[in-house]
């Protein structure tokens, strides 16, 4: 039973980290209702910024998080007038398609450049020991930055000038564009913000466990997840989303074999979105 | 039905069916015959994704779960329970198309880019069933022994009936394309395609239409991937959910023409080219994915309408003759 506790409470650590992860994808659905494809990728992509950083330069992993916010912010602003700005306001097939073949071409830069060997960032942080057990350092510093970042995003989208410009464009953005918001500016910002945040929860991903070059696909799925629980569209139940996650994976871990966790996600995915359309924690669509 | 055999694209049809079996034949030109098992098996796997991606306006971005499912249920009753080939293919199609109707029926009520998010989640799901289902082997999964061969008459000559039997396959696919596409039900599909709530107003049944569609289109990749993996005569988990192929299909389907039965199988051969180049390249072979992605958002930026789109600007008469 303590040892379910345990798991328990370590899942929701995780599951903080997938929510990071999944609010840069649901970002950019509720700003442009376009599904990133690329996310995965750019998970990724963070991953191995970490690691290279962390060799190069032997820092501790968590100085990475500035830089590839920054880069990641330039990445997405290069995505969006690569791949999305056409895109935008046609049928969902064909921002789906063009973010897919970006997702293609980074994958295959990056198995050509990698190959699909396993690579690891080691964090040697003293855990918290609660009784019997002990919670990894790491799971706990990660969480607590996830929560920060989160926090951050928040504030920008609801405290400033420029976030309430994003969530206007969310909104309704022919009304924004008529009352003098910059629209495409506000989305190319938005996907910029996106990536970033697709980025910086790679960093978090890879101190928590090893990574390939294609872990993306895994991330990406579980942030699918972690979205429709939170409600598409949403960044703050993204979080929530995460937690319910990571609850589960904590839940079920003890009792199933690790490859079986993504075939009870999915099952619950496709549950959740036949029976709750609009997300569980979502109260309307839209609350961006 | 009968009406169909009237018009001069079913005797294209024909004649591309009759010269996939006739050319390799003339010369006994093995080489010639791998090549073209595997245009065929483009040819079937995008014909199929057109269902949906051309016809339905749905992507399948998991469309290969039908490809190695039908090759996992059909090896395993050759290898295990010593079933014919002919019967066990048949046992593929039928199963995986059944299974599709019954995922169609919950998946499909998903519209747009969920269903396609839904499909990248069925891969990864059956593929992580099959990696744990221990009479599949789990992830070191089936090898068939030699002696599977003999009710054929010795490994050469399996090759050459598992040749037959793709060709067949993808025959079948061109003519269930053209079926569909100049049928009720492909009109249906196609008024989905362009706007599901104005269709379904006007009375079509969408989600049974949409489920249909799904399960007929996982009918044949089934019997393709059966005929692979019988022909290599082992199965694994990460050969036969390689989200590669299926990825391939829609590059094919797009570079093509989504919608068109033609386009898709000049885009077949034009990337079975392509991809015969990029392979034996030496610079190139490494950069595979990356120049096929480029290819994709090279198509989906500037020509979506693909190769047939650009055709059909040119010579609209064509439209009729080459659908």
């Amino acid at each position: 039973m303590y040892g379910i506790l345990a798991s328990i409470v370590d899942g929701v650590l995780v599951g903080l980290v997938y929510g990071l992860a999944a609010m840069g994808l649901t970002l950019i659905w509720g700003v442009m209702d376009v599904i990133n494809l690329t996310h995965g990728a750019m998970i990724v992509a963070g991953m191995f910024a970490l690691f290279l950083i962390v060799q190069a330069f032997g820092v501790s992993p968590y100085l990475a998080l500035p830089p590839v916010l920054i880069g990641g912010f330039f990445a997405g602003v290069l995505l969006y007038w690569i791949a999305v700005h056409r895109m935008v306001g046609r049928p969902p097939l064909m921002s789906l398609l063009s973010t897919f073949s970006v997702n293609l071409v980074l994958i295959g830069i990056g198995t050509a450049v990698w190959g699909t060997a396993l690579f690891n960032v080691n964090v040697s942080l003293p855990g918290l020991t609660v009784g019997r057990y002990t919670f990894p350092g790491g799971h706990i510093v990660a969480a607590v930055l996830a929560i920060v970042i989160a926090a951050a995003l928040y504030a920008f989208l609801h405290y400033t000038r420029m976030g309430k410009a994003v969530r206007a464009v969310a909104n309704n953005r022919e009304a924004a564009e008529l009352v003098g918001v910059p629209t495409t500016r506000m989305l190319a910002i938005s996907v910029g913000i996106g990536v970033a945040l697709a980025g910086v929860s790679g960093v978090l991903i890879g101190t928590l466990f090893p990574f390939t070059v294609l872990s993306g696909d895994t991330y990406e799925l579980k942030g699918f997840v972690v979205t429709v629980l939170g409600g598409l569209g949403n960044p703050v139940g993204a979080l929530l989303g995460g937690v319910a996650l990571g609850l589960l994976e904590g839940l079920v871990a003890p009792f199933a074999p690790v490859s079986w966790t993504l075939i009870i996600e999915f099952a619950l995915f496709v549950v959740v979105l036949v029976a709750f359309p609009t997300g569980i924690f979502a109260s309307r669509r839209g609350s961006l | 039905m009968l009406a169909i055999v009237r018009r001069p694209f079913f005797w294209i049809i024909a004649l591309v069916i009759a010269i996939f079996v006739a050319a390799p034949l003339i010369g006994d030109d093995v080489g010639l015959r791998e090549s073209l098992i595997l245009a065929a098996l483009y040819i079937t796997l995008a014909s199929n994704i057109n269902l949906m991606l051309g016809y339905a306006g749905y992507i399948n971005f998991g469309s290969i779960v039908f490809y190695g499912l039908g090759g996992y249920i059909c090896v395993w009753l050759v290898s295990a329970h010593g079933w014919p080939l002919g019967a066990s293919l048949i046992a593929a199609g039928i199963g995986v198309s059944a299974l599709a109707l019954l995922f169609g029926l919950g998946i499909l009520r998903l519209r747009g880019a969920f269903f396609a998010l839904a499909t990248i989640g069925v891969n990864e799901g059956v593929q992580a069933f099959a990696e744990n289902f221990t009479p599949w082997g789990g992830s070191s999964g089936i090898y068939m022994s030699p002696a599977a061969f003999k009710p054929l008459g010795g490994p050469a000559e399996a090759l050459w009936i598992v040749y037959f039997l793709m060709v067949a396959v993808m025959g079948l696919s061109l003519y269930l394309s053209y079926g569909i596409k100049s049928s009720k039900f492909g009109l249906g599909l196609l008024a989905i395609g362009q706007n599901e709530d104005a269709a379904a107003i006007l009375g079509v049944p969408t989600p049974l239409y949409k489920a249909l569609v799904y399960s007929a289109s996982a009918f044949l990749p089934a019997m393709a991937g059966g005929l692979f993996f019988f022909k290599s005569a082992f199965i694994q988990p990460s050969d036969a959910f390689d989200l590669t192929l299926s990825t391939e299909a829609i590059i094919v389907a797009m570079l093509g023409g989504q919608g068109t039965v033609t386009g898709v199988a000049l885009g077949a051969y034009l990337y079975e080219e392509l991809r015969g180049y990029l392979l034996t390249s030496e610079t190139f072979s490494h950069f595979q994915l990356v120049i096929a992605g480029l290819l994709l958002l090279v198509i989906v930026l500037f020509f979506p309408s693909g190769l047939m789109g650009w055709i059909y600007s040119r010579f609209p008469r064509l439209q009729k003759v080459l659908p």
